[in-house]
C-alpha cells in the first residue's frame, strides 16, 4: 500500500482545486462544478482515513455516502438557483450577479 | 431778662424765622415779610438792650457751655458760647440798625402790594404788568417780584449768620457764622438765577472767598493745634500769647503772627481786598437790598470785624509806636494799597452800582491799613461808620435805580440801562428824599468836614498814620480820600443834578415809604453817628471821645490816645473840599450823548481803570481756564474716560478675546467637533466600509478564507506557546 500521506495530500491538493476554482472561475456553473470537486476532495481524504484506520467500522463508508447525497441534493438546487438567476438576468458570470450590493 | 440768655438769642430769632417762612409760609408774601422783619426788629430790640446795659458797664457778658468732650478718654473739653465786649457791642449796634432798615427796605423794592407780572418768571427779575387805569389807558407797572418769600427766608438766614459771628466767643462759631453768610452770599447775588450773568456771579463770589477760607481754616487748625483752644478767653490770654510769641520757623514771624497771617488772608477773601476783590463789583448782579446788607454793612464787615478781633495775635511783639510785625506790615500794604487801587478804578465806572462796589473795597482797605498800623480804634470806628453811610448809599442808589426802572416801564424802551449814571441827570426834582438822604451819605464817604460821620472816622485813621511818622500809608491814603471825594462827587453830579439825559429819566418818580423810611433812619446816623467819636484834642477835652475810651477797653494794653494834631485834621478838610470841588467842575455840564469827559484827557489809562486793570481776565487766563483744563480735559478725558473707563474696558475686551479663544480653539473644534465627529465619523465610516459589500460573492468567499485561514493559523500558533 501507499503511504497515506499520498492520498492526504492528493486530497489537499484536489480541496485547493476546487478552491481555486470557486473563487476564481467566472461562470457560475463553474463555481459549482468547483464546489463539488472541492466535496470529492473531502470523500477522499475521509475514505483514505478510513481505509488506514478504521477499516473494520463501517462509520467511513457511510459517512462517504451521506457526504454525496448532500452533494447530489446541493447541486440541484444550485442549479435551480442559477437557472432561475439565468431566466432573469440572462447571465451566468458570477461577477454580474451583485444585486446584494450596498 | 439776664443779659445772658438775651445774648444768645439774638441769632435765633432771624433762624426762627428763616425755617417759618421756608417750611410754612412760602406762599403767603405778605405773611414772609412780617415774620422776617418781626424777627429783626426782636434781633434789633435785644440787640439795644445789650448795648445800653453794656454802656452801663460790668463787660464782658459771657456764656458757654460744654459741647464737646474730646481726647481718647474724653478729658479736653471743647467750649462754645456767646460773648458780649466793648467791640461786641459797638457792632451789635450798627448790625441791629442796619439789618432791620434794609429788611423795610426789602418790603419796597420788591414791589410789595403791586399786581403779578404779565410774564413773570421766577429766576428773573420782574418785568412789570400792563394795568389799565380808569380811563382805559394802559400804563406798564412795576410788577411784585415772583420769588419775594424766598428773598425773604435767605436774608433772615444771612441775619443769622451775622448774628453768630458777632456774638459768639470762640473762633469755630465765628467760622459757622462766616460760611452761613458765604452761603447766603452766594444764595443771594444768584437770587435771580435764571439769569447766567448772576449764576456767574454767585459762583464767582463764592469761590473767591473760599480760596481766603481756605487760608482761614488752616489758621484755626493751626492755633487750636499750639494753644489747644479757640476761646477768646483762651486766646488771648497773656501766658499763652507769651507761648505764641515764640518763632514759628517760617519766613522770621512769631506763631501768632502766622496764625494772624493765615486768617488776614481769610478777610482778604472776604472784604474784597487785592488780590481776591474781583467778586465784589460782579456781587451788584444781585438785587439792592443785598448789595446792601452783604456787600456794605455786614458781611464784609465781618472780614474786619475778624481781624479787628484778632488783633492781640497780630500785634504779638508790637508795642505802640516800635516797629510793625511782618503781619501788620502785609497788612498795611494791602489794605492801603487796595484803598488807592479800587478808588482809581471807581473813577471809570459808569454803573452806580459797581462806583459804590468799588468804593466798599476801597474803605475796607482803610479799615485794614488803619490795623496795620496799630489804629485799632480809628478801625473799629471807622468800621461802625462806614457801614451805616454805605448802607444808606447802597439802598440810595436801590431807590435810584427803582426810579429809573419806573421811567424805563413809561417808555417802553428797555435798551435803556436804569443803572447807568450816564442814562440818568437832574434827579434831584423827582426823587427829593433820595436825593437828600444820598448826598449825605456820598458827603459823609468822602469824609466832607465836620458834619458827616466819615469825616471822624476817617480823620482818625489819617491822623494815626501822620501822627506815628507812617508816611507812605499817609500818602496813599489821602491819595485814596482824594479819589474818594473825586468819584462821589461824579456819582451825585451825573445821577442828581444838572438836567434828565434821558426820557427815562425825566419820568422818574420817587419811591414809596418802605423805602425811604430807611434811607432817612441810615442819614441820620450817617450825620450824628461820627459825633462820638470827635478827638478830644479839638475840643480842648470838653467833648470826650467816648468811642475811643469805650472799644480801646476791648484790649489787655490799653491804647493810648495819640497827641492832637490840627496839621493832618487840616490836610484833610483841604483834600475832602478839593475833590468834591474836582469832581462836580468836570461833570457838571455832561450832556445827553456825550462821553465821560475824562476819556479822552486820560487815553489808555482811562481804558485801564474802565477795565479794572484787566484782573479777571489775568486770574481767567491764570486759574480759571487752567482749573477748566484739570478738569474737563485732565480728569475727566484722560483720567476717567482715558484711564479708568480704558482700563476697564481693556479688562472687558481682554475678556472678551479669552472667550473668543475658548470657543474658537476649544469649544468649536474639540466639543462640537467630538460630537460631529462621532456622527459625521460614523457616515464616513459606513460609507467606505460599504465598499467590502460588492455584492460578488467570490470575493465574499474569499475573505472567508482569508479569515479562516487566519484564524486557524493564530490558534495553531496559541497552541505553539509553552
Amino acid at each position: 500500500m501507499v503511504p497515506l500521506s499520498w492520498y492526504l495530500i492528493f486530497s489537499a491538493a484536489l480541496f485547493c482545486i476546487g478552491l481555486y476554482g470557486v473563487l476564481a472561475r467566472k461562470n457560475a456553473i463553474a463555481i459549482l462544478l468547483s464546489i463539488e470537486l472541492m466535496l470529492n476532495a473531502v470523500n477522499v481524504n475521509l475514505v483514505a482515513f478510513w481505509r488506514y484506520r478504521y477499516s473494520e467500522a463501517l462509520n467511513g463508508q457511510a459517512f462517504a455516502v451521506m457526504v454525496f447525497a448532500v452533494a447530489a441534493a446541493e447541486v440541484a438546487v444550485g442549479l435551480a438557483l442559477i437557472i432561475s438567476i439565468y431566466r432573469r438576468r440572462n447571465t451566468v458570470v458570477a461577477d454580474d450577479i451583485d444585486m446584494m450590493k450596498w | 431778662m439776664a443779659t445772658n440768655t438775651l445774648i444768645w438769642l439774638l441769632p435765633i430769632f432771624p433762624l426762627l424765622a428763616f425755617f417759618a417762612i421756608v417750611l410754612f409760609t412760602n406762599r403767603n408774601k405778605a405773611l414772609s415779610h412780617t415774620i422776617a422783619i418781626g424777627a429783626a426788629f426782636l434781633s434789633w430790640l435785644g440787640s439795644m438792650i445789650v448795648f445800653v446795659r453794656a454802656i452801663q458797664g460790668n463787660l464782658p457778658f459771657e456764656k458757654a457751655i460744654d459741647w464737646m468732650p474730646l481726647g481718647a478718654d474724653k478729658t479736653t473739653h471743647f467750649f462754645i458760647g456767646v460773648q458780649v465786649d466793648q467791640l461786641t457791642a459797638v457792632t451789635l449796634f450798627f448790625v441791629a440798625w442796619t439789618v432791620l432798615m434794609i429788611f423795610l427796605y426789602s418790603v419796597g423794592y420788591h414791589n410789595f402790594g403791586q399786581p403779578k407780572g404779565d410774564h413773570d418768571h421766577p429766576g428773573l427779575p420782574p418785568h412789570g404788568a400792563k394795568v389799565p387805569d380808569a380811563h382805559g389807558h394802559v400804563h406798564a407797572v412795576p410788577s411784585i417780584e415772583p420769588m419775594y418769600s424766598r428773598f425773604f427766608a435767605f436774608i433772615a438766614l444771612f441775619a443769622f449768620g451775622m448774628y453768630t459771628l458777632v456774638v459768639s466767643d470762640n473762633l469755630l462759631t465765628l467760622f459757622v457764622g462766616w460760611e452761613i453768610m458765604g452761603l447766603c452770599s452766594y444764595l443771594l447775588i444768584g437770587f435771580w438765577y435764571a439769569k447766567p450773568s448772576a449764576r456767574a456771579a454767585a459762583i464767582k463770589a463764592f469761590l473767591t472767598t473760599r480760596v481766603g477760607d481756605v487760608f482761614m481754616l488752616l489758621g484755626i487748625a493751626y492755633l487750636y493745634s499750639e494753644t489747644g483752644s479757640l476761646s477768646y478767653k483762651v486766646i488771648f490770654n497773656e501766658h499763652t500769647l507769651e507761648k505764641l510769641a515764640e518763632p514759628a520757623g517760617f519766613l522770621g514771624m512769631s506763631i501768632a503772627g502766622l496764625i494772624g497771617l493765615l486768617l488776614f488772608i481769610g478777610t482778604v477773601g472776604k472784604s474784597a481786598q487785592w488780590p481776591l476783590h474781583v467778586w465784589l463789583p460782579d456781587a451788584m448782579e444781585g438785587p439792592t437790598p443785598v448789595s446792601a446788607m452783604i456787600h456794605a454793612a455786614t458781611m464784609v464787615s465781618a472780614g474786619v470785624y475778624m481781624v479787628i478781633r484778632m488783633f492781640p495775635l497780630i500785634s504779638v511783639g508790637w508795642h505802640e509806636g516800635g516797629s510793625l510785625t511782618p503781619t501788620m506790615t502785609v497788612m498795611a500794604i494791602i489794605g492801603a494799597g487796595t484803598a488807592l487801587f479800587a478808588a482809581v478804578i471807581a473813577v471809570g465806572q459808569n454803573d452806580i452800582k459797581r462806583v459804590l462796589a468799588y468804593s466798599t473795597i476801597s474803605q475796607l482797605g482803610y479799615m485794614i491799613a488803619a490795623l496795620g498800623i496799630g489804629a485799632y480804634v480809628a478801625a473799629a470806628f471807622h468800621l461802625v461808620m462806614h457801614a451805616f453811610f454805605k448802607a444808606l448809599l447802597f439802598l440810595g442808589s436801590g431807590s435810584v435805580i427803582h426810579g429809573m426802572e419806573h421811567g424805563v416801564l413809561h417808555t417802553g424802551d428797555h435798551a435803556v440801562d436804569p443803572q447807568n449814571m450816564f442814562n440818568m441827570g437832574g434827579l434831584r426834582n423827582k426823587m427829593p428824599v433820595t436825593f437828600l438822604t444820598f448826598t449825605i451819605g456820598g458827603l459823609a464817604l468822602s469824609g466832607f468836614p465836620l458834619v458827616t460821620a466819615g469825616f471822624w472816622s476817617k480823620d482818625e485813621i489819617l491822623a494815626d498814620a501822620f501822627g506815628n511818622g507812617y508816611w507812605l500809608s499817609f500818602i496813599v491814603l489821602a491819595l485814596a480820600a482824594l479819589l474818594t471825594a473825586f468819584y462821589t462827587a461824579r456819582q451825585i453830579t451825573l445821577t442828581f443834578l444838572g438836567e434828565p439825559r434821558t426820557k427815562e429819566a425825566a419820568h422818574a418818580q420817587e419811591t414809596k415809604w418802605t423805602m425811604t423810611l430807611p434811607l432817612v433812619v441810615l442819614a441820620v446816623f450817617a450825620v450824628a453817628a461820627g459825633w462820638v467819636g470827635i478827638p478830644e484834642g479839638l475840643t480842648g477835652g470838653a467833648i470826650p471821645n467816648w468811642f475811643h475810651e469805650f472799644v480801646a477797653g476791648t484790649l489787655a494794653e490799653h491804647l493810648p490816645v495819640l497827641e492832637f494834631n490840627f496839621l493832618p485834621m487840616l490836610l484833610s478838610m483841604i483834600i475832602v473840599l478839593t475833590g468834591l470841588t474836582l469832581g462836580w467842575w468836570v461833570y457838571h455840564g455832561v450832556k445827553a450823548g456825550q462821553p465821560d469827559p475824562l476819556a479822552k484827557p486820560l487815553g489808555i489809562f482811562y481804558t485801564w481803570m474802565k477795565n479794572k486793570f484787566y484782573f479777571d481776565e489775568l486770574y481767567d487766563r491764570l486759574f480759571v481756564r487752567p482749573a477748566y483744563w484739570l478738569a474737563d480735559t485732565f480728569t475727566n478725558k484722560w483720567m476717567d474716560r482715558g484711564v479708568i473707563d480704558g482700563t476697564l474696558h481693556t479688562i472687558s475686551r481682554a475678556a472678551y478675546a479669552l472667550g473668543g479663544v475658548f470657543r474658537n480653539y476649544f469649544d468649536l473644534p474639540v466639543v462640537n467637533g467630538f460630537g460631529d465627529m462621532m456622527g459625521e465619523g460614523t457616515k464616513s465610516f459606513g460609507h467606505k466600509f460599504r465598499a467590502v459589500q460588492t455584492g460578488k460573492i467570490q470575493q465574499y468567499m474569499l475573505s472567508v478564507l482569508v479569515f479562516a485561514v487566519g484564524i486557524l493559523f493564530y490558534y495553531l500558533l496559541s497552541l505553539l506557546k509553552p
